[in-house]
């Protein structure tokens, strides 16, 4: 039994569809990330599941019971908010134990869980405090204490980080992941982050206009993008995505990138020959292209070019280098010891086992 | 702004101040003299003596209408209409703003509208109607029937003005409060009302000022001991057209407006407060 099931979920604003049927089944204690870019529907659907919207159609289903007609109080969920929500006139205390004395639960119980979730979450000074005493990571842990005291099937976070500065997102991304690994709930988090949903999820869903463009492992959707949105909207900087001929030669399988004198053949694994003579789009990592002396983790042919640099932006723990590669731009990721300057012609060694293909008129990963 | 702009200002608000505080200070002048002292000399001057009996007088004394009570039972008739309305309407008010603002609902920028349609209306306008209601009910010169009137009519203006204070609620907290399993009631009460002190500030003492001043519908609905202190200073002025008794007059004056302007003196500086709460998100 899934502890999240949503069959075919339809949602429109007047005659504006927003959700183009979702289906989805997400297991107990999975940490599910719905990701995407802003108006993909991401947060209407965590709406939808907690029940503060109704969907157009379609079915939710949370610990095997439709849940379309419940109200979200009764449907065993709880949810963080982007703004915390918390309620401001109420001690950290009472903020925590609102949802329990709405459900009259004895006070001793109330009291038993609030210090259960107040060491959990480390905030057992803050108890008697109100909101607008609290620092912003402060409050994070509070919406968060108060999801957590009820002990709900599922729990929801919609964008909880984004409004808390860098330095303090990194560390409650960790400790929201920690948390989860300890109790192991079954969580749905939305975020337009890619990079919170790598580091956090166990299965991502990438949303665009209204659909799940993938729904698979956060190392399925990194390095097999099911389709040109995913492979561009994961990862940062981008997946390059380089228009392209599948060539057979004496050689093997050859992707050539660009025409005439500029063109650039790139050797591909045995595999890809059955696309032999097809336009596709190249899609290729930025960290398979590195600085020549370069050792990727497995044997295999090394496929060494010079290329042309147009810019670099050293990031520190490496550079990021914009090449011509048959015409076209490409990024790189090389070591910061490598001194490029625009202008110069640098040596990579391209890592072409990890290369994707995609079909240019429809955008899906067909190699 | 430059130096003679700002003088240019200050120069209308004072003038704006005293034209305002001069007819005050008369009243409160006179108050204090003697019917001789302000028949002998002139309307505007400072008491020779202080006749504070003025007070007395006009407190309980007086003759209104053929009963000598003074000023003290209409007095206590106003309160009586003034305090549960102002409380009562206040009150609906809060729970139809926080119901239009934050439990959005078919047809609610409708109902919205309706309600605060009230506010345009002008009072002549209504009086007929209202006449055949407190008829019809059996409230015609009775309090109660003034209290039903300004707490309905109030609800307009206090509609108006917490739905206006509560768009500005976020709605994650409506969501949050959804999700812990809070209903209508319980959101408003735990969550909403503690957060609306500025705004009822403004609501009560905006109400308690037209309802204590509100002088139309107490002398056309009340007669006699029933009236309110507006419609009672008229009849005491009646009373005592042949010969005038000005300090008494003005001391009757003063004691009726005393509760609103002690309401302004106390809360005026949370009533400016109030209304401009939550105008910047």
């Amino acid at each position: 039994m899934s502890a999240l099931s949503l069959k075919g979920i339809t949602k429109a604003f007047g005659s504006m569809p927003v959700l183009k049927g979702i289906d989805m089944e997400i297991e107990n204690g999975e940490f599910t990330v719905l990701v995407g870019p802003s108006g993909c529907g991401k947060s209407t659907l965590l709406n939808i599941i907690a029940g503060l919207e109704p969907a157009t159609g379609g079915t939710v289903e949370i610990g095997g019971r439709i849940v379309n007609d419940v109200a979200p109080k009764d449907r065993n969920i709880a949810m963080v908010f982007q703004t915390y929500a918390l309620y401001p006139s109420m001690t950290v205390r009472q903020n925590i134990t609102f949802g329990l004395e709405c459900r009259n639960v004895p006070k001793r119980e109330r009291e038993a869980a609030v210090t259960r979730v107040a060491a959990l979450l480390q905030i057992e000074s803050l108890l008697d405090r109100k909101p607008s005493q609290l620092s912003g990571g402060q409050r994070q842990r509070v919406a968060m204490g108060r999801a957590l005291v009820r002990d709900p099937l599922l729990f929801l976070f919609d964008e909880p980080l984004s409004n808390l500065d860098a330095k303090l997102r990194v560390e409650m991304r960790m400790e929201i992941k920690q948390l989860h690994q300890r109790i192991r709930s079954t969580n749905v988090y939305v975020t337009h982050d890619q990079i919170e949903a790598m580091t956090m999820a166990t299965r991502i869903a990438v949303m665009h206009q209204g659909e799940v463009q993938q729904f698979a492992d956060p190392d399925t959707v990194y390095n097999r993008p099911a389709n040109l949105f995913v492979a561009r909207f994961m990862g940062a900087p981008p997946m390059n995505t380089l228009p392209a001929r599948i060539e057979t030669a004496a050689g093997g399988v050859r992707a050539v990138v660009g025409r005439g004198e500029t063109a650039v053949a790139l050797p591909l694994p045995a595999a890809f020959a059955a696309q032999a003579g097809r336009e596709v789009v190249l899609g290729l990592r930025p960290e398979c292209i590195a600085e020549e002396d370069r050792r990727f983790g497995h044997g295999g042919e090394r496929v060494t070019l010079e290329l042309p640099v147009e810019m670099t932006e050293p990031t520190g723990a490496e550079t990021i280098v914009l090449a011509r590669l048959g015409g076209e731009r490409a990024l790189a990721r090389v070591s910061p010891d490598v001194r490029l300057r625009s202008g110069d012609r640098g040596r990579f060694v391209l890592d072409m086992r990890r290369a994707c293909l995609f079909d240019p008129g429809t955008g899906a990963l067909i190699a | 702004m430059p130096a003679w702009g700002r003088l240019l200002a200050h120069g209308i608000v004072w003038a704006l101040g005293i034209a305002f505080l001069v007819p005050f200070a008369v009243v409160v002048l006179n108050s204090l003299r003697t019917a001789q002292e302000i028949a002998q000399s002139a309307m505007i001057g400072w008491p020779e003596s202080w006749a504070f009996s003025n007070y007395a007088e006009a407190w309980s004394e007086f003759c209104v209408a053929q009963s000598c009570t003074g000023l003290r039972p209409f007095m206590w008739n106003s309160a009586a209409v003034t305090i549960p309305a102002t409380v009562i309407s206040t009150l609906l008010g809060a729970i139809a703003g926080y119901a239009i603002s934050l439990w959005r609902f078919r047809g609610d920028t409708w109902i919205f509208g309706l309600v605060t349609l009230g506010i345009f209306l002008p009072q002549q306008v209504r009086l007929i109607p209202w006449t055949f209601v407190l008829r019809d009910i059996g409230l015609i010169n009775t309090l109660t029937g003034l209290v039903v009137i300004h707490t309905i009519q109030g609800m307009s203006f206090t509609t108006l003005f917490c739905r206006n204070y509560y768009v500005s609620i976020p709605q994650d907290l409506m969501k949050a409060a959804r999700i812990d399993g809070a209903g209508f009631f319980r959101t408003f009460f735990r969550i909403v009302l503690p957060l609306s002190p500025p705004i009822l500030i403004v609501t009560v003492i905006w109400q308690f000022t037209h309802i204590w001043n509100e002088f139309l519908y107490g002398v056309t609905f009340t007669t006699g001991s029933q009236q309110p202190v507006t419609a009672a200073l008229i009849g005491l002025n009646a009373a005592i057209a042949d010969v005038p008794q000005y300090g008494v007059q003005s001391a009757a004056v003063v004691l009726a407006a005393l509760p609103t302007l002690l309401v302004y003196l106390f809360g005026g500086k949370y009533f400016l407060r109030g209304l401009t709460a939550g105008a910047v998100k």
